[in-house]
Order: C-alpha cells, then sequence, then structure tokens
C-alpha cells in the first residue's frame, strides 16, 4: 500500500507539484515501525495522512512554504501530529501552502505553485492547496489543512473533495505555526464524509497546552453520521447570493437544496444582515495578528538569517527582506499600520466591534435553524495568475467563508456538482459552535444520496 | 486616504522588513486600494457594542503552578543560525564607538 502510494506520488507529483517535502524513506519507516507492532489496530492504523507544511512534525522540514523558515525542523510535533502517530496514521511528507497561509490560491509558495488536479491550468484554491489537490488527485488518503479564512474549505471546493474547519477550540493549536491567532484552526480533508468523521476523532479535543483549546468531550462522529436528518431545519443566507456569484455555482446549490428537502430537511431564508462588513473586518484582525505573530521570525532562533546586516536592527530588516514573500511583507505592513498608533482605533478598535455584530447574526439565526447551507466560493477555480498581481480581488474571493472565522463557528465544504467545463463546485454547510455532527450527518446524508464524490479528476 | 512611500517606510522599519524602493512604491499604492475598501467598517453602527478580540467565553486560563519537562537545550539551539556554547548568537548589540 506504502509502495503503490510512492510509486504514485514520485510519477505525478512533479506536474502537480502539491508536496512542499517529500521523502520515501520517511513513509517506510513509519510503516516499518507499523509491522512491528506496539500500535494498536485502530482506525486510523496504516492510514497515509499529507501535513501542511505549517503543522510541525518533529524532524521533518515545515517551513510555512517560505524562504525565512528554510531548513526548520521542529524540535516538538503539534498535539494533532502526536495524536496521529499515537493512532499509527503514516505522515506522507509536507503539503504545499500560500506562504504562512497568506493566500487563496497557493500560488504564494516558495516552492512555487500547486495546480488543479481537475484542469492543471487552474489554481487549487489556498491556503491549504497542497493538501487538497493531493487528495483530490489521490496521492494521500487524508491530509490535514488549516483554516483562518477559508483556507481549508475554498481549496477543497476547488478541488473537488470535502473539508472542514472545526469550531475554533475543538483542535488543539499547539504546534500549528499561528498566523492569526484568534482565528486559525486546524481540520481535516478527504474525499467523504466520513474520511472525515475519522480523521477528525482523531485530531480533536482538549488540550492544556493550548490555552484557547475547549474543554468539551468529544463525541462519537462515526455514530453520529448516520443519524437521521429528516426534519434538520436548513437556512439560506440571502447575502451569499448576490452580484458576482457565478450562475452554474448557484445552480449547483440550489440543485442540493432540493435534495435536501427530498432527504425530508426543511429550508428558509435567513439574513446575516453584517456579511458586507466581513471582509474589510477580517483584513484588519487577520494582518493586526499575523504581523504581531511574525515578528518571531528574527534571525536568530530558526531559519534563515541574511549575511549582510552588521548590526542588529541591519540582521532583522535584511534577514526578513530577504525572506519573507511579496504577500507575507504586504500583510505585515497592513497589520502594523492598522496596529499603529493614531490609527488603532479607527482601524483595529472598531473591527473587533464588527466582529462581535457578524458573531451576534450567527448566534441569531442558529436560534431558528440548525445548519446554513452558502457557496463555499463565489466562482469554481480561476486560472492561474490571473489575481497575483491585485491583493484586494484575490481577498474579495473570500467572502463566503471569511465571517466564519471571525464567529469561530464549524462549517464544511462537500463537492455539489461540475460545471460545464469540468470545474467542481462547493457547498458550505455552517453549523452553530461545537456541533461538528450536524455538518457531518447532513453531508454524510447528502453524499449518499448523489456520489458527486465518486468522480475522479482525469490522470 | 492615500499612503505614501515615505508613509509605508516608516510602517517597514518598524516591522523590521527593509523594503526595496519598488516594493515601497506597490504596496503604497495597493495599500491605498485596500485601506479604501475597508473604510467601508465606518458605515457600520458600532455604538454600545464591545469588542470581541476572541470567540470562545476564556478568560484567565490557569494550570498548575507545577514543573513540566521542557525542551533540551541542545535540541532547542539545533536550528539556530549562530550559536556560541549554550546562546544563540546575534550580530554586535552595543556600538563601541558609543
Amino acid at each position: 500500500m506504502t509502495e503503490e502510494l510512492i510509486r504514485k506520488i514520485e510519477s505525478l507529483d512533479p506536474k502537480l507539484h502539491a508536496f512542499a517535502w517529500f521523502d520515501p524513506a520517511f513513509a517506510r519507516e513509519q510503516a516499518k515501525g507499523l509491522e512491528k507492532g506496539g500500535i494498536s489496530k485502530g482506525p486510523l492504523w496504516g492510514i497515509p495522512v499529507l501535513v501542511k507544511d505549517n503543522i510541525c512534525v518533529e524532524g521533518v522540514p515545515t517551513t510555512c512554504a517560505s524562504k525565512i523558515l528554510k531548513g526548520f525542523r521542529p524540535p516538538y510535533d503539534a498535539t494533532a501530529v502526536e495524536k496521529l502517530k499515537k493512532a499509527g496514521a503514516i505522515l506522507l511528507g509536507m503539503a504545499n501552502m500560500d506562504e504562512f497561509a497568506f493566500g487563496s490560491s497557493c500560488e504564494y509558495s516558495c516552492y512555487g505553485p500547486t495546480r488543479n488536479p481537475w484542469d492543471p491550468t487552474r489554481v487549487p484554491g489556498g491556503s491549504s492547496g497542497g493538501s487538497a489537490a493531493a487528495v483530490a488527485a489521490g496521492l494521500t488518503a487524508l491530509a490535514l489543512g488549516s483554516d483562518t479564512g477559508g483556507s481549508i474549505r475554498q481549496p477543497a471546493a476547488f478541488c473537488g473533495v470535502v473539508g472542514m474547519k472545526p469550531t475554533y477550540g475543538r483542535v488543539s493549536r499547539y504546534g500549528l505555526i499561528a498566523f492569526a491567532s484568534s482565528l486559525d484552526q486546524i481540520g481535516p480533508i478527504a474525499r467523504t464524509v466520513e474520511e472525515i468523521a475519522l480523521l477528525l476523532q482523531g485530531i480533536a479535543g482538549f488540550d492544556p497546552r493550548d490555552s484557547t483549546s475547549g474543554n468539551l468531550p468529544v463525541p462519537d462522529y462515526q455514530k453520529e453520521l448516520e443519524k437521521p436528518v429528516k426534519g434538520l431545519r436548513l437556512g439560506v443566507p440571502k447575502e451569499y447570493f448576490v452580484d458576482g456569484l457565478d450562475p452554474e455555482v448557484k445552480k449547483g446549490i440550489d440543485a442540493a437544496l432540493a435534495e435536501f428537502r427530498r432527504l425530508g430537511m426543511s429550508v428558509t431564508e435567513v439574513s446575516l444582515p453584517h456579511t458586507e462588513y466581513a471582509i474589510p473586518t477580517y483584513y484588519v484582525i487577520a494582518t493586526a495578528e499575523a504581523s504581531s505573530n511574525l515578528a518571531r521570525f528574527d534571525g536568530v532562533q530558526y531559519g534563515h538569517r541574511s549575511s549582510q546586516g552588521k548590526s542588529l536592527l541591519e540582521m532583522y530588516t535584511q534577514t526578513r527582506e530577504e525572506g519573507f514573500g511579496p504577500e507575507a511583507k504586504r500583510r505585515i505592513i497592513l497589520g502594523t499600520f492598522v496596529l499603529s498608533s493614531g490609527y488603532y482605533e479607527a482601524y483595529y478598535g472598531r473591527a473587533l466591534k464588527v466582529r462581535t455584530l457578524i458573531k451576534k447574526d450567527f448566534d441569531r439565526v442558529f436560534g431558528s435553524v440548525d445548519c446554513l447551507v452558502t457557496p463555499t466560493s463565489p466562482t469554481p477555480a480561476f486560472p492561474l495568475g490571473e489575481k497575483m498581481e491585485d491583493p484586494l480581488t484575490m481577498y474579495l474571493s473570500d467572502i463566503h467563508t471569511i465571517s466564519v472565522n471571525l464567529a469561530g463557528v464549524p462549517a464544511l465544504s462537500v463537492p455539489c456538482g461540475f460545471t460545464q467545463g469540468g470545474l467542481p463546485i462547493g457547498m458550505q454547510l455552517i453549523a452553530k459552535p461545537f456541533a461538528e455532527e450536524t455538518l457531518l450527518k447532513a453531508a454524510y446524508a447528502y453524499q449518499q444520496a448523489t456520489g458527486w464524490h465518486k468522480r475522479q479528476p482525469p490522470s | 486616504m492615500a499612503i505614501s512611500t515615505k508613509e509605508v517606510e516608516y510602517l517597514a522599519l518598524l516591522a523590521r522588513i527593509q523594503l526595496t524602493p519598488q516594493e515601497l512604491e506597490r504596496f503604497a499604492g495597493q495599500m491605498d486600494e485596500i485601506l479604501a475598501y475597508v473604510e467601508k467598517l465606518k458605515t457600520a453602527r458600532t455604538e454600545g457594542v464591545s469588542p470581541t478580540s476572541h470567540v470562545l467565553e476564556l478568560s484567565n486560563v490557569f494550570r498548575e503552578d507545577k514543573v513540566e519537562p521542557s525542551l533540551p537545550t541542545e535540541k532547542v539551539l539545533a536550528n539556530a543560525p549562530d550559536r556560541e556554547g549554550p546562546f544563540f548568537k546575534v550580530p554586535q548589540i552595543i556600538d563601541p564607538a558609543g
């Protein structure tokens, strides 16, 4: 099984470029370790998992696809990784991503872009583009991603696979290299909803090493999957169906809503009135947090150090100039601006208040519905290079996923059809905090009834 | 609001990044565009709304005041770009010329 997969990766990945790091010896060694015994055969035993390049694996290059972390080998495992190792999963390698998870296309990587397995002239989405593309192309069974503004769900949608951003606090962030600490969350990517349940089960739970970890019991997701969906109340937020929504995406969602009705769920229109503020709020808060989090990359403790600087200050400024790519620099500068004295209240202070309004929108709708249904992205996968020089347009493509992170609620993207040109369309389901099981059972029932997940990209 | 290259240069210094003149130029233009979009926040009604810096209702998460094992020095220093003995080494901080 491992050997077959290694051959497949070696033949297909040079074109797809989903891996940031791959060493067959690493996978083989783990497979051998499993054969020797010692780890009890649970549901993840022997299952290959690809890890996004911003989740620490001890001794394995973990670089956030950034030159500034080239060669960095973490001295410890992230909690999610530690749990997978204990469950006997085989870690395949590290997945390509946008540098520090800044991006929606996987083009801002120091290793070069990943391609979409359905159409190599298009992006796989981002930032967890490598994870989603590898799952779609069958180069791994499961993958870990991270989602700060849609970075699991949007690439899952673009690549025709399932991806979940769990509730903030459901999965420990310990060992996830921080982008925006109040928004970041690790989550699973796979072909089917059952596999999502399996991987989520493997990584969820309280962790005292993450002080924002939720101390709540983890349900048995496999059992929850098959619970009846009849009578489930779905809400369709009208603000998510406005100008700029691709008509083929809209058609896919409409057909899915009809399917949900056939399965005995009710569908009503609801309103999230502060949706229009989500993108400006997000890009203030996320860049503010990023600019502080990325202060740690200074050429002292790990990663790249410039040979240019004579004084300590010059060493810092040169190291960071050489190490960070264009989008990382842009976000650090923007974050520094919104936190700088004179502008703090007008931008950061105000964004935190608007965040409260956005969160309250969700609290209110979840009083009357169990789950929201929206497109994951306003368009299918766009061509490589299309938005690279236009950061604002790239930011605007995150419109459907960003509010979820601001509100901290869980959401999942599941394939719901294809465009005439053969590109996957993704549907997003959103539930209230710590109700991942609602997403899983609704998506599972849908997948059983439709079978979009059985289609495979041309190889 | 219009952001000048001078302002971007100052922000870059605060952020400890030595940007090139081309980057200063490009970022100033792009920041103008992004900030013009962010202006939209000013139309939200936020009187009497309290800020959310965090979605979980947690505060002061404490742990037992107990010593836990920490990483050995060698492991921590293994990734250091430069070191001397058990220390990280950095360029000179104090200018001998004063």
